[in-house]
């Protein structure tokens, strides 16, 4: 499949802001400047990129505990997301939430769900919701590997496969579930063949391959709009960071590790652009000093944002 | 005007709700199954003919159930989502306490999660794991609504409240109070039913009521524990002691208004609740009373609650866990007495 120059370097800009956000957060968060806990997704980005480029705007999106990419691929501003991580008022969960439960249902994301699998059911009732009101839009649930092991995963996809509802499962694979070896808590060698059980299709594919990605979920979008029911998608990938702050990682082999790093995503697609004659390495740049741009004025935005006051802790439990 | 019971209530709710207004839909566990029972307590029967779309029967998957809901939900339908025994709603827990609870707090209260759940409860012979009454695990929950209606009035006031409230809704309704016909009737049962008026009315959720007035004790109930203390009252009646009998309907928001007139009319009171002793909501009515009533009160309060054991299954020991009219009766006797 052939594509325009301008969305080609789309896909690339949104991975590598997410990358750049991602690096600078860490920095943020080591050098004890950012509040919290953090869960980051460097090596995983052609997964968001790829997916919610499939998507429309008003289609709908559940996350992880991982949700940072997911959250600038469905269109957050970096600016409404560093001001939650920041805990300030202005932050696009008014601080409510944090790194774990970014969100914003107008741009077509559910706050992020941090229970694993937890957003499973959740995508699959806005599905549901969009089934009944006959509405051609679909919903998305993100979800890492360690989902499919865990109940509430069966319930709601075996639900959506019996109402054909318009919801695709994309399971990133990044073959830790936080410490553990997923592959050593399945015994399956792709996750993709649980598709079978709910009497789905299922796909596993190069989650690294940012284009891949996108025409596989373009296809399960379609099946889903058109009424064709649930898909289930293994997006094979690694995660080039810890699985949350300060982790060193000493499971991941040192061989594994540099493989992946070869393989990583946005690297890859960098040399494709440049060997397509898409963009040189000038171009690539100033994509990657723009971006910068955008982050540094998020964190300088952030950091001077006001506090919520403390009390403003017991508004919002009802409506 | 018609005299309905609790099921029948509720099936007349839902089915007007559903009438008004096209975004309410009932998802549940064998709740319109073609020759089946209308959910386990007879309350969704025969809505599948009318509303065939919106009353979805589910797998057998709680966690599914809520979970869906709540997804149907803050999409802007207003979801209608039952088990058929109470029990089983810790299958879905994590849908419940983590998401459904939290999502509206951790959107920074841009979310709305309008969503009504129904659960059956109460000791009722069949032990341990079809008989619990989970009210006090869900009131520590905070963004939980939750009612305990005891008559079919109150069932069908508060079922369209909560489903209007654009809130998480938790509703308990009592087996022994539903009075469900034939084949699916309960030995035991308690007659709650009511003269319903026609066209639309709401209990509104935190409202409570005087069932029956008295100037010696306040007795606070729900649910069936709430006859239970009617009976008492008559009871007592008969010996000199006057008592009020209070009925919160809602557990959150809770009456205190109500409550705490009541108490400084009567200056005693007692909070009488089915479930366990250890941590019950009704210790915490009992302390908020004490710590905010202390001027007012002549006694402590007392609470009449089951023993911190599983519901056990043999009727003699069945009526040794669950409190009766009499066991009201003599707490208030010592309240009375030890002023």
């Amino acid at each position: 499949m052939s594509y325009d120059a301008k969305f080609l370097l789309s896909l690339y800009r949104k991975m590598l802001l997410i990358r750049h956000f991602e690096e600078r957060v860490k920095y943020l968060f080591l050098e004890g400047i950012m509040p919290g806990t953090i869960h980051q997704y460097q090596g995983q980005e052609a997964i968001a990129v790829g997916v919610c480029s499939a998507l429309h705007a008003d289609d709908v999106i559940t996350s992880t505990h991982r949700p940072h990419g997911h959250a600038i691929a469905k269109g957050l501003t970096v600016e409404s997301l560093m001001h939650e991580l920041f805990g300030k008022i202005s932050g696009c969960c008014r601080g409510k939430g944090g790194s774990m439960h970014v969100g914003d249902m107008e741009k077509g994301m559910v706050p992020a769900v941090a229970i694993v699998a937890g957003g499973v059911p959740i995508a699959t009732g806005v599905a549901l919701a969009f089934s009944l009101r006959k509405e051609p839009r679909v919903a998305v649930a993100f979800m890492g590997d360690g989902a499919v092991n865990e109940g509430a995963f069966h319930e709601a996809v075996n639900m959506a496969a019996i109402w054909s509802l318009p919801v695709v499962y994309v399971i990133e694979n990044n073959l830790y579930s936080a410490s553990t070896p997923i592959f050593e808590m399945v015994r399956l060698k792709r996750l993709s063949d649980r598709a079978a059980g709910y009497g789905i299709p299922g796909v596993s594919i190069d989650g690294n391959d940012v284009l891949k990605v996108y025409e596989t979920a373009r296809e399960a979008v379609e099946r889903a709009r058109s009424g064709g029911g649930p898909t289930l998608v293994e997006c094979m990938t690694y995660r080039i960071t810890g699985h949350s702050r300060r982790d060193p990682c000493n499971y991941q082999p040192e061989e594994e590790r540099k493989r992946a790093l070869e393989n990583e995503p946005i690297g890859r697609f960098a040399s494709h652009l440049q060997s397509s004659g898409v963009a040189d390495q000038a171009g690539l740049d100033r994509l990657a000093a723009e971006v910068d741009a955008e982050i540094e004025h998020a964190v300088e935005t952030a950091m001077a944002a006001q506090d919520p006051k403390p009390e403003q802790a017991l508004e919002d439990i009802f409506a | 005007m018609a005299h309905l019971t609790i099921a029948e209530a509720l099936r007349q709710g839902l089915h007007e709700e559903m009438a008004r207004d096209e975004r309410v839909f009932c998802m549940g566990e064998d709740i319109g199954i073609r020759g089946g029972w209308g959910g386990a307590f007879t309350v969704t029967l025969g809505l599948e003919k009318e509303f065939r779309e919106r009353i979805i029967d589910t797998p057998i998957s709680e966690a599914g159930i809520f979970g869906l809901a709540l997804g149907a939900a803050i999409m802007g339908l207003r979801p209608v989502a039952d088990v058929q025994y109470g029990d089983f709603l810790f299958y879905a827990m994590d849908q419940i306490v983590n998401q459904i609870a939290k999502m509206r707090y951790m959107s920074g209260g841009k979310v709305s999660v309008p969503l009504v759940m129904r659960a059956p409860v109460g000791a009722t012979g069949r032990g341990a794991q079809h008989g619990q009454n989970p009210e006090s695990i869900f009131f520590s929950v905070p963004g939980i609504k939750i009612a305990c209606p005891a008559t079919a009035y109150d069932a069908k006031g508060i079922l369209k409240a909560a489903i209007r409230d654009g809130n998480p809704v938790l509703i308990f309704e009592h087996k022994l109070l539903y009075g469900s016909k034939g084949a699916r009737a309960e030995s035991g049962a308690v007659d709650a039913s009511s003269e319903i008026p026609d066209g639309d009315y709401v209990v509104p959720l935190g409202k409570g009521i005087v069932r029956r007035e008295g100037s010696d004790v306040t007795i606070i109930a729900t649910l069936l524990m709430m006859h239970r203390a009617l009976q008492a009252a008559e009871r007592l009646a008969a010996e000199g002691i006057s008592a009020e009998v209070i009925d919160p309907r809602s557990l959150v928001p809770f009456d205190w208004d109500l409550v705490n007139a009541s108490v400084m009319k009567t200056s005693r009171a007692l909070v009488v609740e089915e479930g366990p002793r250890q941590g019950g909501w009704g210790a915490e009515i009992a302390s908020t009373i004490g710590d905010t009533m202390s001027d007012y009160l002549t006694a402590p309060v007392r609470r009449v609650a089951s023993p911190n054991i599983p519901v056990p299954f043999s009727p003699p020991m069945e009526n040794f866990y669950r409190p009766d009219a009499e066991r009201i009766a003599d707490a208030v006797r010592s309240l009375v007495g030890s002023a």
